[in-house]
């Protein structure tokens, strides 16, 4: 029997794997692949002691996750293509715009 | 309330009622003429009273509670009536309303909208005027005396766009309240040390020899201060002839019969007071004789008719204080009366020549007998009765003032005040000669004035003959008291004066100006003032504008310069920081991950 902890663990990987992502990534697009990868570490959390608590809410709650994580990435997209359109690249070092 | 103490009342009403209609019904207070009736027919109710008061003679107070504290108001207001007051109300009211009817053709040729303001001045000046001879305390007598002399700064700035008059309307306001500085001063320690405002309470406790207050002297000092101020006595005249700046009106009722007099009273009225400390008395004695020589003397080479006459106020008030510091209290009151009296008649005629002639200068007037008769002899009847001749009211107040000098065994004042005799007889028919007399130099055709301003001028000068006689009746018991040889010394100054002036600037026998090179150092100071305006405004441009230089100096490089460092600091620091922001968003979540992942190590380390 794989105990909770193991669960905890692996959405915590995956959870560092995106935040790695979020951080070194320099296309938008991979940012926004990690963005993904951190949500669904939290999905993982979610079912997992949804298991182990005998309790429906997490698993509710993470369908709804899902759904919002789609809506996000179609905006985050969208928002990346705007962005290409107007500057020609999405090479996340080159739009600071809002430098100091 | 009692029925008797309604008429005093009523005397300062008048003239409130009129100037608060003309303050707050500009339509009125625009007819100009309308303003000057309603105010002259308010003034004239006023003297009415103000005559059957003293006619009454009535004495009394009423007093109402003021600045309410615990246990009892701080202050009171009201009336107080006694000889002193009732003299001084109808003085006030006879040349106010005198004064009024002069003006309305003195100025007729104002705006209606600055004749309506001039006489809504002018009968707030009268209710202020009027609210100070009736103050039963110190303090109501100071808040009135504050309002004379905001009327006076008023009416001296009445044509405000010129330079000159706003310059000495200015001028008189701040070196008034230099005095009154040490006014407010002095009432306050008083009432501090008594516990009082009240006349009556304090000369009470006067008499009883119970007002044992520490430092009275120096407080009552502070309070003749204030009369220093507002009636020009050295170092604090200079304001006075350059108030001439004001319309002529103006300066007759303010600045020779009324205003300027309030010091005189002030002391005539607090006498009780000042005879306690016989050190402030010598002080105002010797203040005042020294004063009424320095004016006198500046008169006397003055071309200015109206300033001759400003000066020769001064020397008056000097005199009055010298009788004031003497002792002679009653002598120096009734030379503020009969100095009233022809001081207003002395100036209202030169107004009238003034406005016949359109100059100021007398080298440029000269024989106007024949031109304005009915002016030339009422100047002559003033300036005779200022020269001190009998049986005119000046000889009699005049005799009396130097007699009381006499009494009190100050040779020194005496023998100024005598030289002032001398000199006072010398300028004004030095300004009789060169105005009415010798050649014409007056350009155009000088006429006489219109009637309205001729009876004012009568009947004063009736009134000067008719107070000279009075006296000369009734003031045998007060000749005792001065020596036998005062009256004909007295006579033979102004003689003496008189022959003087008609050898020099009539008969031409004496050149004047032989005797301005024989006396030249005199003369040169005489005519500089002896350097006190310049002495003030060296000080004023040197100790003030150079301290506020001082100042601005360190405002601008030291508290300044501090701000102007740590703003520097500031924008320098905010400069080098916004390279922080980059603008990269993965920075951002990076700081916030590094953060969060701070406060983790925090929880588990330390929150144990």
């Amino acid at each position: 029997m794989i105990g909770l902890s193991s669960y905890l663990v692996l959405a915590a990987l995956v959870f560092s794997i995106g935040l790695f992502g979020v951080l070194t990534r320099r296309n938008a697009v991979g940012i926004l692949l990690g963005i993904e990868l951190m949500l669904n570490a939290v999905n993982i959390n979610l079912v997992a002691f949804a298991r182990f608590h005998g309790d429906l809410t997490g698993l509710i709650f993470t369908l709804f996750t899902i759904a919002i994580t789609v809506v996000e990435v179609a905006v985050g997209l969208a928002i990346v293509i705007a962005i290409f359109r107007v500057w020609r690249t999405v090479d996340a070092d080159r739009l600071d715009l809002l430098r100091g | 309330m009692d029925l008797s103490l309604l008429l005093p009342l009523l005397v300062p009403a008048m003239p409130f009622a009129a100037f608060v209609i003309l303050a707050i019904v500009p339509p009125i207070r625009r007819t100009g003429r309308g303003a000057g009736a309603l105010s002259i027919a308010a003034i004239a109710v006023s003297f009415v009273a103000a005559v059957i008061v003293w006619h009454s003679g009535f004495v009394g107070e009423r007093t109402w509670g003021w600045i309410p504290a615990d246990g009892g108001p701080i202050a009171t207001v009201g009336v107080m009536v006694d000889p002193i007051s009732n003299a001084m109300l109808v003085l006030v009211t006879l040349v106010s309303l005198l004064v009024q009817i002069y003006s309305l053709a003195y100025l007729s040729n104002e705006r209606p909208g600055a004749l309506g303001r001039y006489y809504t001045y002018q009968s707030l000046f009268v209710f202020s005027m009027l609210g100070l001879v009736l103050a039963p305390g110190f303090l109501q007598m100071f808040v009135f005396w504050e309002l004379v002399g905001l009327c006076s700064y008023l009416l001296i700035g009445f044509w405000y766009d010129r330079p000159a008059a706003a310059r000495a309307a200015v001028k008189a306001f701040w070196i008034t309240k230099l005095g009154d500085l040490g006014f407010i001063i002095g009432i306050v320690l008083l009432w501090s040390a008594t516990g009082t405002f009240e006349f009556s309470e304090l000369f009470e406790r006067a008499e009883a020899n119970t007002l044992a207050v520490p430092g009275l002297a120096v407080i009552m000092f502070l309070i003749y201060l204030g009369a220093v101020g507002k009636s020009a006595q050295f170092p604090l005249h200079v304001w006075l002839p350059d108030a001439m700046e004001g319309p002529t009106p103006v300066s007759a009722l303010i600045h020779a019969a009324t205003m300027v007099t309030a010091g005189v009273f002030l002391v005539t009225r607090a006498e009780p007071l000042f005879a306690l400390v016989p050190e402030v008395m010598a002080v105002i004695a010797w203040v005042g004789a020294f004063t009424a020589l320095l004016a006198a003397t500046m008169a006397c080479v003055e071309g200015d008719i109206k300033r001759v006459l400003a000066y020769s106020t001064v020397s008056q008030l000097g005199y009055m204080m010298a009788a004031a510091g003497a002792g002679a209290t009653p002598a120096g009151f009734l030379h503020l009366l009969t100095h009233g009296l022809f001081k207003a008649l002395l100036f209202l005629a030169a107004g009238a020549v003034i406005h016949a002639v359109g100059t100021n200068d007398m080298f440029r007037m000269g024989g106007l007998f024949r031109a304005m008769p009915h002016t030339a002899i009422v100047f002559l009847i003033g300036t005779l009765a200022l020269a001190g001749v009998p049986p005119l009211a000046g000889f009699y107040s005049k005799e009396a003032v130097l007699g009381g000098v006499w009494q009190a065994h100050l040779t020194g004042p005496f023998l100024m005040l005598a030289l002032t005799a001398l000199l006072t007889a010398f300028y004004m028919f030095r300004a009789v000669f060169l105005t009415f007399f010798g050649r014409a130099h007056a350009g155009g055709h000088p006429h006489e004035a219109p009637w309205l301003m001729r009876g004012p001028l009568w009947l004063l000068a009736v009134l000067t003959v008719v107070a000279g006689i009075r006296l000369a009746m009734s003031g045998a018991e007060a000749h005792e008291a001065t020596p036998g040889w005062l009256p004909p010394f007295s006579v033979g100054l102004a003689l003496f004066g008189f022959v003087l002036a008609l050898a020099m600037y009539q008969r031409g026998v004496i050149d004047p100006a032989r005797v301005a090179r024989a006396l030249a150092p005199l003369d040169y100071l005489a005519r500089r003032r002896y350097g006190l305006d310049a002495l003030y405004a060296g000080l004023y441009r040197g100790l003030i504008l150079g301290f506020s230089r001082v100042i601005g100096w360190i405002d601008r490089y030291f508290v300044d310069g501090i701000l102007n460092a740590l703003t520097a600091l500031t924008l320098r620091a905010g400069d080098s920081l916004r390279h922080i922001q980059t603008g990269r968003a993965q920075d951002y979540v990076y700081g916030v991950a590094f953060g969060v992942l701070l406060l983790f190590v925090w929880a588990q380390l330390w929150r144990r």
